[in-house]
């Protein structure tokens, strides 16, 4: 039981406001792995605002499971991944350039055991920051080349209309990136989750 | 109580057979964080979604998160004093305060990086044009990890008040910027940490965005006599809570 009188409450979130690109890029940042590393992937895409209208000073970051679908993490009930951090950090993190763009450098995760017998399909957990944020969102990247997987997939079936869930599904591009553009508001408004 | 179970699926790489037992974190009650649409933070109005958010239980990916930091910090990190040739100008301050879970239980070893503006209320950014002078000897960026009880500190100078153009003669009060990691993706945490008595705090629409007045106040740091070093510096309380865990977990 919680005893109410000392309970401490929760910190509020603040924007990141326009300066956090002073701090919290980090030269590897992006580089979940090395670029050149066999199988990379790599992930681009634009932030948006209401209007269409690039989002210049976002910070996008990334957090996923390694190939084998487990996390360099010890609450992983099964076992953090072998060798751990050093094998595989999990964390992108990439500001958005004067073009609204980003670019993220990673490996395709695995597919995760979920409640129910069900299995997540391969998806990135993404957290979107900027001025006018007061608070991140959070949405989720999955792959395209996944088709079963995605449609078995419980959070995407947790969203009804095909549109919707359409805007959390990268897509392919012909020099084998995938694209993840985010629209914070509008026609195209991504998908944002409540966690 | 609330724990998923999930079974793992034998088809799965690296999965193991038998039953996962997950955490799940606290949801925020309402009133703690601020909205996303907040008219008095003209900037909100282009950048929150109009869709409602989907509720995301808490899964693997959401209980698990980057544990950062260690190859990142050096020891003068965590002392904005001593990161350039010289002294820099302003009231020198010491900020320490403990990361806990709202069970109370302090996060140990968890990454925090901080930046902010100079004592003249100026950021060394490229981006900046409020007219202030630029201080050769503070760069405003700071880093620590919190140590076994989850307690850190910083040593750096009061920071200045600058104008922000959200409304006609707009001042965003004394703050300095805190992002923070915890130990789970659902802890993940960027907020400001602002300074008792000042008289900007009650007219500032980001400060104030917060809804609920306990939850604001809890953004104010505190002065602490027995902080303050003597001949040295003042000292500053300021402690830092992100959600804690939903159930206790168990076979």
């Amino acid at each position: 039981m919680k005893d109410d009188t000392t309970v401490p409450g929760l910190t509020p979130s603040q924007t990141v406001g326009p300066y956090f690109s002073m701090r919290l890029p980090w030269p590897d940042g992006p580089f979940v792995v090395p670029e050149g590393t066999p199988r990379a992937i790599t992930v681009v895409g634009r932030l948006y605002d209401g209007a269409g209208n690039i989002i210049p000073d976002g910070l996008i970051e990334t957090w996923q499971a390694g190939p084998d679908g487990r996390f360099a993490h010890p609450d992983d009930p099964r076992g953090a991944t072998p060798g751990g951090y050093q094998s595989f950090r999990g964390f992108g993190r990439c500001p958005t350039a004067p073009d609204g763009s980003y670019r993220i450098v990673t490996l395709k995760p695995g597919p995760l055991p979920a409640s129910d017998g069900n299995i997540e399909a391969p998806h990135l957990d993404v957290s979107v920051f900027a001025r006018g944020l007061l608070d991140r969102v959070v949405t989720r990247m999955y792959f395209p080349d996944e088709p079963a997987a995605n449609a078995a997939d419980p959070v995407l079936c947790s969203i009804s209309a095909p549109k919707r869930r359409a805007t959390l599904v990268a897509v392919p591009e012909p020099e084998g990136q995938l694209r993840f553009d985010i629209f914070l508001q509008g026609e195209r408004e991504t998908v944002f989750f409540d966690v | 109580m609330m724990t998923a179970e999930i079974s793992a699926s034998a088809s799965l790489a690296g999965a193991e057979a038998g039953r996962l037992v997950l955490p799940s974190y606290e949801r925020p009650a309402p009133g703690v964080h601020p909205p996303l649409d907040f008219e008095g933070y003209r900037s909100t109005a282009l950048r929150h979604p109009k869709q409602p958010l989907v509720l995301l239980p808490h899964r693997l990916t959401e209980v698990t998160g980057p544990l950062l930091g260690h190859e990142l910090i050096i020891p003068t990190d965590s002392d904005l004093t001593t990161q350039y040739d010289g002294e820099p100008q302003g009231q020198r301050i010491i900020v320490t305060g403990r990361v806990l879970d709202s069970d109370g239980r302090p996060v140990p070893d968890t990454l925090i990086e901080i930046w902010q503006t100079n004592a003249g209320g100026r950021y060394r950014h490229w981006r900046e044009h409020h007219p202030a002078p630029l201080d050769p000897n503070f760069g405003g960026l700071g880093r620590c990890l919190t140590d076994a009880g989850g307690r850190y500190r910083f040593v750096t100078i009061q920071p200045g008040s600058y104008p922000w153009g959200n409304h006609y003669n707009a001042w965003r009060p004394a703050h300095i910027h805190f992002s923070l990691f915890g130990r789970a993706f659902t802890q993940r945490l960027v907020t400001q940490m602002y300074f008792p008595g000042d008289p900007l705090l009650p007219l500032d629409p980001i400060f104030n965005s917060v809804p609920d007045e306990k939850a604001r106040q809890r953004l104010v740091a505190r002065f602490d006599i027995e902080l303050t070093q003597p001949e040295w510096a003042l000292g500053y309380e300021w402690d830092i809570v992100l959600r804690g865990r939903d159930g206790t977990v168990f076979e």
